[in-house]
């Protein structure tokens, strides 16, 4: 019996149950759909971090203290006080592979202008700071070494900073408060807008990293410095140049543990992505048992319908169907409501990724991968549950199946 | 494979050989002998009719003669083939090709057209879509139902549903037509019609076997074998054979609800 033929009388039967046909299907939609949203998502999230430590700059170093133990950062006692603002002058100074460093502290809290206030974090950092994140002043300028130096009272808001404490008026040469220690506004950061995990990159106040140690943090040495390498090729080196360089000026012995971590951009994001994927996939295998279930529906439905239609089995083998031909008859109507349900489950979830995107602004990405995915799922689900089915309906005998009642 | 047929017939010349047919129904712990020992030979071109009390294992015997069962014991040969021999494939072959099966039940799919019901056995063949239409109609021409193409079996009366079954029994123009009580369930004027085509068929060459147990029908035979208890009590020519297109013509025409159903 050739195929197109049976494909075609396999439509006819699917749709002489209609509504059977359907709520089978609808176990294999819910399932597909569901494992191409679930993907889209992950793949999304995946998507926005990726992006997000892009952004961060491509040649882009993070010195932090602590020594790295499996992945993480180990505060142990002591480890913190490792980083000092002369090992990052010494790495501007002797690291060849180096071209911006930026030292960093954090502070934040409650800051008052006027009759406003807002909460948010202050990053105090050096000169070369946003150089190295290729971000610019927008309105005024940027503080200068002096400022630096001298541990001034001045800062650059972030545009949601400006915007919030100061709605009518321009910021620029206005006093804030900072956990009531003044500052003068000098400039105002270029907006970024939200990243693509949808945080606000603008709700940020920007000082010396000198002032904020000595005014905002309890901390007096640094949180982290930043650092730009010649060029992205020249990421090894640096990273190389300046842990010798640390390990040295730490007088740390040559089998002891590093008491700094240097992270760049690849770290952080295989980090990074690893936590996705781990999403992905977790959402991915909910789905997928959602998928499964589908499947058992359409074992079901087949096995009703091999015993529903045991005489009609019987008249087929009478005028000479071979078992093959029964179990082909079978195998492909369970496939034809798999891809059916397969391809519109697909497309309910393309949908479905949309209108997700659409509504709560969460990234999603549909990659080909996952409609191969869905629809080999589809594929498998009908063959592997319509085999049993098929293959009773296969071997009966032709006289016991003529006699069925 | 099947083995070679010459389409000749047996080496002693019979088209079916039946020796010794044994069929033995287990249920549970009881034993029914539905054949207890048949032994038979039909020839091409004959016209056989089987009778019997009923349960005296006439329907058991054509399940056999149509490889729809397999006997306990004994042999069966069509044509040089020894039945008992073929695989369940070969067995599937035969039934598509060289035997045509009418049932009392018609056992039509219920749900697919007159002209699809034909096509069916030619689905499981070389044939092509074009060619199967083709048969389909001419089969259908034949039983005289050319018009019912495509009506549903449920839209047809007995008689036209039983027309339909025959037609397709024929599509794939096969050597041997069994029917078992095809007439059972219709009434005296619509059986005689159905006697009529199968009187033409055996016309055309095509060897004929029917179960029946009313001896009028039997009298459309040329031969005609009893059966008893499992076993053949007699097995006789017909001597007064009648025709069944002179009998529809001294029939009187009652209601023709056969051709006015709807
Ligand atoms: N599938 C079966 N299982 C058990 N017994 C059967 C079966 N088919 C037929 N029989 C028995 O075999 C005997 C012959 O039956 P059957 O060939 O149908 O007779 P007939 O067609 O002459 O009425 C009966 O006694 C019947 O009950
Ligand atoms: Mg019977």
């Amino acid at each position: 019996m050739k195929v197109l033929n049976t494909v075609l009388s396999a439509f006819r039967a699917l749709k002489r149950n209609k509504m059977r046909s359907f709520l089978t299907m609808l176990g294999i939609i819910i399932g597909v759909s569901a494992v191409i949203v679930m993907l889209a998502i992950g793949q999304g999230a995946k998507f926005s971090v990726e992006q997000q430590i892009n952004a961060l700059g491509t040649n882009v170093l993070i010195v932090l203290p602590g020594s790295q133990q499996q992945g993480g950062i180990r505060m142990g006692a002591g480890s913190m006080t490792t980083l000092s603002e002369d090992d990052a002058f010494a790495i501007q100074k002797e690291c060849p592979a180096v071209a911006l460093v930026s030292p960093g502290t954090r502070g934040g809290g409650q800051v008052i202008a006027g009759s406003q206030n807002w909460a948010t974090g202050v990053e105090g950092t050096g000169i070369d700071y946003l150089e190295i994140r290729k971000w610019s002043v927008e309105y005024g300028e940027f503080y200068t070494e002096q400022d630096i130096r001298s541990a001034a009272k001045v800062c650059v808001l972030g545009k949601t900073v400006a915007d919030n404490l100061f709605p009518d008026a321009s910021p620029v040469g206005q006093t804030i408060r900072i956990r009531s220690v003044p500052f003068k506004v000098v400039g105002v950061l270029k907006a970024k807008g939200q990243n693509a995990m949808g945080q606000d990159q603008d709700d940020l106040i920007l000082a010396p990293y000198t002032t904020v140690a000595r005014r905002l943090s309890w901390w007096p040495n640094l949180r982290q410095i930043l650092v730009s390498a010649t060029s992205s090729s020249g990421i090894a080196a640096a990273q190389n140049q300046i842990t010798e360089l640390l390990r040295m000026r730490h007088k740390i012995a040559p089998y002891d543990a590093d008491d700094f971590t240097i992270r760049n951009q690849a770290d952080l994001a295989t980090a990074a992505t690893a936590t996705t994927d781990i999403l992905t996939y977790l959402l991915a295998s909910v789905a997928g048992v959602s998928l499964l279930v589908g499947g058992i529906g359409i074992m079901n439905i087949m096995l009703v319908s091999v015993t529903e239609r045991t005489r009609e089995i019987g008249i087929r083998m009478s005028v000479g169907a071979r078992s093959r031909d029964i179990l082909t008859q079978f195998l492909i109507e369970a496939l034809v409501l798999s891809l059916l349900g397969g391809t519109t489950g697909i497309i309910l979830g393309i949908v479905g990724s949309r209108v997700i995107t659409g509504i709560v602004n969460w990234p999603t990405i549909i990659s080909v991968f996952s409609i191969l995915l869905a629809f080999g799922f589809s594929i498998g689900i009908g063959i592997f549950f319509g085999f049993y089915p098929a293959r009773k309906a296969a071997l009966l005998n032709p006289i016991d199946a003529l006699r069925y009642e | 494979m099947m083995a070679g047929g010459t389409a000749s017939g047996n080496a002693n010349g019979h088209f079916i050989t039946i020796e010794h047919l044994v069929k033995t129904y287990i249920l549970g712990e009881v034993e029914v002998h539905a054949l207890r020992g048949v032994t038979l030979s039909i020839s091409q071109g004959e016209f056989v009719a089987i009778m019997g009390a009923s349960g005296s294992g006439k329907s058991t015997f054509m399940n056999i003669l149509g490889c729809l069962d397999k006997p306990t014991r004994g042999t069966y040969h069509l044509e040089d083939i020894d039945v008992g021999q073929l695989s369940r494939n070969d067995l599937a072959r035969i039934r598509n090709r060289k035997i045509g099966f009418v049932f009392q039940g018609f056992n039509l799919l219920s749900r697919t057209t007159a002209i699809e019901n034909v096509e069916l056995p030619l689905l499981y063949g070389p044939s092509t879509n074009k060619e199967r239409v083709q048969r389909a109609r001419e089969a259908l021409n034949l039983v005289g139902l050319a018009d019912r193409a495509h009506h549903h079996p449920s839209q047809l009366s007995g008689g036209q549903q039983q027309r339909v079954a025959i037609a397709r029994a024929l599509v794939n123009a096969p050597r041997i037509v069994l029917a078992d009580e095809p007439t059972g369930n219709l009434d005296s004027r619509t059986s005689v019609e159905v006697m009529e085509v199968f009187q033409q068929l055996n016309e055309n060459g095509i060897t004929i076997i029917l179960v029946t147990h009313e001896s009028d029908i039997a009298e459309f035979a040329k031969r005609q074998i009893v059966f008893r208890d499992g076993k053949i009590r007699s097995d006789k020519q017909v001597t007064a054979r009648r025709w069944a297109a002179d009998v529809i013509k001294q029939m009187p025409l009652l209601e023709d609800d056969d051709e006015d159903a709807a």
